[in-house]
């Protein structure tokens, strides 16, 4: 795997959030074609660390190279310029706004002119090819989001990341809430993006099963730091369990 | 894969899908519930009250809608955004007091008071939506608390300057006339006349519409209100969205204070009072959710056509004015209700 280019890479991140330290030094990369799994308990900082690479948040120190270029992300849509997309637990779709504008929500195609209309119709056609690229099957792009299931609303968002010129994609829970049927169908799509080969995905799991299936390489994160990594070929469910049960009983016993 | 390129058979079943759904689609917009509203207040009064039938009675209809009507677009927009504002009655009587009391006391022009006024209710909208932002309190406290100041500083100012509760009569100011002309004219129409108001309450209502179902920033309003989380992990600016409506708000309550200070030449302090529920009720009426995220600019006009309605009605049917808040309260009860079960029925399936 290490052959593949590198797409990211941090170095010594950093968080606080006042006396509350949520990141104790993280340093991770990735790669192009590559899928990584996140695995971590609650208040890890997994999700702080998600938040950095996407420019939601500063980190208070450390160092984000991307595509091999040293950058301080100013803001989300910073991030979104240098092709980083994050697909959030909360699924980040309005669900009163239709698929179509969902998946242009910030990035409208508009009309030229002083008043930079709505190009409807032209979103309308981009979202139906869009889904029709990677597999998505709606009945209409005009729906609104709210009477989509979850795994369809998962797999908008997921499509809405992967439009334009992504090169890095951060799933957060990508399969939470979800059915067998419908976490099958996610978990399809994300293998089909990782054969595009030129994307570079991480995603937060909580199913080490799952994780071993889809993921290359498996990082753990416990109390701020990454404590165990490797590839997934050389790693097992039973092996992260121990990791796991042995930090919580030591937890315990203190 | 599926493949991309729609067959005949595909497109076919595209036109049936929008064929059949041709009813509900208008069924399905926020306004249906306050058009069917519309109908019936008027079938109500138009056999109730026989002076209601003329063509006169209309156009005070139309003007009494309309100036509710104004400010009510921007309170649409602003609910739409996820945010109330309750300082909005009070703001267009202080927009009204400012360039009276700035005109005849320090520049002595009324446009100057005009702008001054225009001035004074931006920041007004901009100071709820950046107090908003900020304390990241409900804007039902922040404009609480911003309609109590400001009715509290209407008659404390107007008394300190004018040494009496209402503003001296303009209507001998330099600019007064083309001012008056701007804002408060009367429009020859066939053998009849109607207030300019009228005419700019449609053209709001008409831009409102516009901007939200065809404009980059209308998608950011029903995005900020709907999930503003979601909204800004993908980088619109919710924040700048919010003051964004406030201030639209503070301009509709300015163009409103001054059609009152040019129709009428003096304010008095204390006016306004009650008149920012109304602004609410008509967009809520007119299919604005009190939880942002869904409504209607053009909804919130017939929102305001109803209650015009009803208030002129009320007096042509001859009944005691006092019925007035009893048939506003009960409209709007009535009307969410409607819209809460088409909206349902709509929706499902």
């Amino acid at each position: 795997m290490s052959g593949h280019p590198e797409a990211l890479r941090a170095e010594n991140i950093v968080k606080r959030f006042g006396q509350v330290t949520a990141l104790e030094g993280v340093s991770i990369s990735m790669r192009q074609g590559e899928i990584l799994g996140i695995l971590g308990d609650n208040g890890a900082g997994k999700s702080t660390l998600m938040k950095i690479i996407t420019g939601f948040q500063p980190p208070t120190s450390g160092r984000l190279i991307i595509g091999g270029q040293e950058v301080a992300l100013r803001s989300v849509d910073h991030a979104r310029e240098l092709g980083i997309e994050c697909v959030y637990q909360d699924l980040a779709l309005v669900g009163g706004l239709s698929i179509y504008h969902n998946l242009f929500l910030n990035r409208e195609i508009t009309y030229k002119g002083p008043f930079r209309l709505l190009n409807n119709e032209a979103m309308r056609q981009a979202a139906i090819e869009r889904l029709g690229e990677i597999g998505v099957n709606i009945p209409s792009v005009d729906l609104e989001v709210e009477r989509l299931s979850g795994g369809q609303r998962q797999a908008i968002a997921v499509a809405r990341a992967v439009g334009g010129a992504s090169r890095i994609l951060l799933l957060d829970e990508p399969l939470a809430a979800m059915g067998a049927r419908e976490a099958g169908a996610i978990i399809d799509l994300i293998l089909r993006l990782k054969q595009r080969g030129d994307l570079a995905i991480a995603m937060i799991m909580h199913n080490y099963a799952q994780t071993l299936d889809i993921a290359d390489r498996i990082i753990l994160m416990q109390r701020g730091r990454i404590t165990y990594e490797k590839e997934s070929a050389a790693t097992s469910v039973q092996e992260l369990m121990d990791i796991v049960r042995r930090e919580y009983r030591a937890m315990r016993a203190a | 894969m599926s493949t991309t390129i729609p067959t005949a058979e595909s497109r076919l079943e595209r036109r049936q899908l929008a064929q059949q759904a041709l009813w509900k689609r208008v069924l399905k917009r926020p306004e249906a519930g306050a058009l069917g509203g519309v109908i019936l207040v008027f079938i109500f009064f138009f056999i109730m009250a026989p002076p209601f039938r003329s063509a006169s009675a209309f156009t005070t209809v139309l003007y009494q809608s309309a100036t509710l009507g104004i400010p009510a677009v921007a309170v649409a927009l602003l609910m739409i955004g996820g945010e109330f504002d309750l300082s909005a009655g009070v703001a267009a009587t202080t927009s009204s007091l400012a360039a009276s009391m700035f005109a005849t006391r320090v520049a002595g022009n009324m446009w100057a008071g005009v702008v001054f006024a225009l001035l004074l209710s931006l920041s007004i909208g901009w100071l709820n939506g950046y107090l908003l932002v900020r304390t990241k309190l409900y804007s039902f406290l922040i404009t609480l608390s911003t309609f109590l100041m400001l009715q509290g500083l209407n008659i404390a100012i107007t008394k300190l300057v004018t040494g009496n509760v209402a503003t001296e009569d303009i209507s001998g100011m330099p600019g007064y006339d083309s001012a008056k002309a701007v804002f408060a004219s009367g429009l020859n129409f066939g053998r009849g006349t109607f207030s300019i108001a009228i005419l700019y309450w449609i053209i709001f209502a008409a831009l409102g519409t516009w901007v939200l179902l065809r404009t980059k920033v209308g998608n950011w309003i029903f995005a900020a209100g709907g999930q503003g989380d979601s909204a800004r992990a993908v980088g619109i600016p919710v924040n700048k969205v919010k003051i964004g409506v406030f201030m639209l708000v503070g301009f509709s309550v300015w163009f409103l204070g001054m059609h009152m200070l040019f129709q009428y030449n003096t304010v008095q302090s204390g006016a306004g009072v009650g008149n920012e529920l109304l602004y609410i009720a008509s967009a809520v009426v007119g299919g604005c959710l009190l939880t942002g995220g869904y409504g209607s600019a053009a909804g919130s006009a017939l929102g305001a056509f109803m209650f015009g309605m009803t208030t002129e009605g009320v007096i042509y049917a001859d009944w005691d004015p006092d019925w007035f808040m009893f048939f506003v309260g009960a409209m709007l009860l009535l009307g969410t209700i409607v819209n809460t079960w088409v909206r349902a029925r709509a929706t499902s399936g």
